[in-house]
């Protein structure tokens, strides 16, 4: 009953007209962003940042989720339509969403993306309000040592999970610990590596990391490319799925939901990894393994409710640890740091109405995006006609605005400009800039909870092994590296005998 | 998996850059750090914890070197140089310009110089852009977010 009482609290205030406005502002401009091509929902995120800043809490988190599952449905609409994805996620969608859409069922396609979506994300909506409460509640016991074991393991995991080398993960993630580190030290009120600049003495603005990496670097490789010819497959003449798509699509819905909403709480992983997992899935116990690949609506529908289904509940460790599970929800817990929210357990008691309200808000914009989008699927076709060359300048006038109006101080807009050209040069080399960003978030509360914990234990750092809630993470992030590690080390003994 | 540039000079390998880079930004730290008091396990001064990262950085940056002369790996090709130097550039000038001569102004020059970056630079394409945007800014950012901007400088 308390689960009624608060999902009546969250869609009171979801359902107030300004924050009903704003969800349908984030789910329209994501999806618009989300469709135009080569951007990302990471790099939608990153260049609406500053739309958000202006508004209260509560609305301005809504409207970056909205954005966020807008952009992805948008992702799937060029998936599906242009076979470019927009993402690692999307990827997935494409192997039988382009071939279905040749065959002239690009509206049967997109239809069930948007269903399966929308029935993921009413299902995890309910698991984040299951799960939520008694994981925050577990949360509030945890010690400076369980915070920073649980936060080693994040960072080793998505070290992990970036597709690419995993040495140059682990890299990357020291270096964005170290990034985070910039500026005024709270103990002792040093200003380390600031190197005298007033503005470094404050630390790198999140906005700064985050737009320069995941916009401008981006930009970048997008343009030394040849512009991708769009290749529309076909004209869509109607949306409706048949009866068999529909009972096709059950149980694959089904599995991907399931399969993504276990991933998506995993902090770290990010929804990459289970969209590949339940395509493969869907394979090996499909009658007719052949059908995969030349449009079968398995392969739409289950990878499409896995991505949401991962998508939603990243919100979990997000809302309830202050841990973010991906790149996407770093951008979140920013976002909620510059909002004047500390993230983590404390939260859901101290903020009821901001908690059940992202929830609520959550389910409202699954509705709202199969409810605009399926009608409005024409315009989002029209603007995947948009050629880039008219697109950067726009991205890069959001990225200057973002991060000059941050604090009207144009040292922000050198910095990011800074850490783009490093960007660059960092993916360029190999190394993926997501595990960085999640150390950049973490670093000063990782730094602090090992401070306290070595204090508390006088120094000995034994205490991480002799708490049993510290040991399991780290037996889980040493489990994760082995798995990583040991089949390179065989395989390359077998390679070398 | 393509390891074919294993005899082309180091120069162009991948692992070899990123070794160095990460190697020099982690003694980078390591250096900066020692301005500040190291303290103890037990109390951690200003430069405890970034001089173990600091460490653990240069560890993963030798070792990508290491690797990367032993193995040869991947070639960096085809950096875009252009584009880039021309999408800072114009960034920068943005901000250069932004306190000085007002939005309009800093708008209408980072997207003459932003739009160079792309393929065939198109100039009356480019100013009908420039104005397009420049309107959508003022229209978004100045008269419905409120953002304290100056139009123009001096009007």
């Amino acid at each position: 009953m308390e689960l009624l009482a608060n999902l009546g609290l969250g869609f009171g205030v979801a359902l107030s007209a300004q924050n009903l406005a704003y969800c349908f502002a984030g789910v329209a401009l994501g999806t618009l962003i989300g469709v135009l091509p080569g951007i990302s929902p990471l790099v939608a995120i990153g260049m609406l940042f500053p739309l958000t800043f202006t508004l209260p809490p509560v609305a301005s988190l809504i409207m970056l989720a909205g954005i966020y599952y807008g952009a992805q449905y948008g992702g799937a609409i060029t998936s599906i339509l242009l076979n470019t994805p927009g993402e690692t996620a999307s990827a997935v969608t494409c192997l039988d969403g382009y071939p279905m859409a040749r065959q002239g069922r690009a509206g049967p396609a997109l239809a069930i993306a948007a269903l399966a979506s929308f029935f993921a994300g009413c299902v995890c909506t309910l698991v984040i309000a299951l799960a939520g409460p008694p994981l925050a509640e577990l949360a509030l016991r945890f010690g400076p040592a369980e915070y920073f074991s649980l936060m080693l393991m994040a960072l080793v995991a998505s070290a992990v999970l970036t597709h690419g080398d995993l040495v140059k993960g682990l890299a990357m993630v020291v270096l964005g610990l170290l990034a985070g580190l910039v500026g005024t030290d709270v103990n002792s009120g040093v200003a380390r590596y600031a190197f005298d600049v007033l503005e470094l003495a404050d630390g790198i603005g999140f906005t700064v990391i985050a737009v320069g990496l995941f916009a401008v670097a981006e930009i970048v490789r997008n343009l030394e490319r040849d512009e991708p010819r769009v290749a529309l497959a076909g004209r869509i003449t109607h949306l409706m799925p048949t009866r068999r798509d529909l009972r096709d699509s059950i149980w694959p819905t089904l599995r991907g939901t399931a399969i993504g909403a276990f991933f998506g709480l995993l902090p770290g992983t990010g929804p990459a990894l289970p969209t590949f997992a339940t395509y493969l899935v869907e394979k090996k116990i499909a009658r007719d393994p052949a059908r995969f690949g030349s449009g079968a609506i398995e392969g739409v529908a289950a990878p499409e409710a896995a991505n949401n289904a991962a998508a939603q509940t990243a919100f979990i460790p997000t809302l309830t640890l202050g841990i973010p599970g991906s790149a996407v929800m770093t951008l979140m817990v920013g976002a909620m740091v510059m909002q004047g929210i500390a993230p983590g357990p404390q939260v859901m008691t101290a903020r009821p109405d901001l908690f059940w309200g992202i929830v609520a808000s959550m389910w409202i914009g699954n509705l709202l995006l199969v409810v605009l989008n399926l009608p409005l699927v024409g315009i989002w076709v029209g603007l995947l006609r948009v050629p880039y060359r008219w697109l950067f300048p726009a991205i890069v006038m959001f990225c200057c605005i973002g991060n000059y109006s941050v604090s009207n101080n144009p040292v922000d807009v050198y910095l990011c400009a800074g850490v783009g050209v490093l960007g660059y040069v960092l993916a360029k080399l190999g190394c993926e800039p997501a595990p960085l960003v999640l150390g950049y978030v973490l670093g000063p509360l990782m730094e602090e909870y090992l401070r306290r914990a070595l204090l508390l234990a006088r120094g000995d750092p034994s205490v991480f092994f002799t708490r049993p809630i510290s040991l399991a993470f780290l037996v889980a992030a040493a489990a994760i590296l082995a798995v990583m590690i040991i089949p390179a080390v065989r395989g390359r003994r077998g390679g070398a005998g | 998996m393509r390891r074919e540039s294993g005899r082309r000079g180091v120069a162009a390998n991948q692992d070899v850059l990123a070794g160095v880079l990460f190697l020099l930004i982690g003694l980078g730290a390591v250096a900066g750090a020692r301005d500040f008091e190291m303290g103890t396990a037990m109390r951690m001064g200003p430069a405890y914890f970034p001089t173990v990262l600091g460490w653990v950085l240069y560890g993963f940056g030798a070792f990508l070197l290491l690797r990367g002369i032993a193995r040869g790996g991947d070639a960096a090709v085809s950096w875009g140089w252009r584009p880039l130097a021309l999408v800072t550039l114009a960034i920068v000038l943005f901000g250069f310009s932004v306190t000085r001569f007002g939005l309009v102004p800093a708008l209408v020059v980072m997207v003459l110089v932003c739009a160079a970056a792309g393929r065939g630079y198109r100039l009356r394409e480019t100013v009908v852009l420039a104005a397009v945007l420049s309107a959508f800014a003022v229209g978004v950012f100045v008269y419905a977010l409120q953002l304290p901007f100056r139009l123009v400088a001096g009007l």
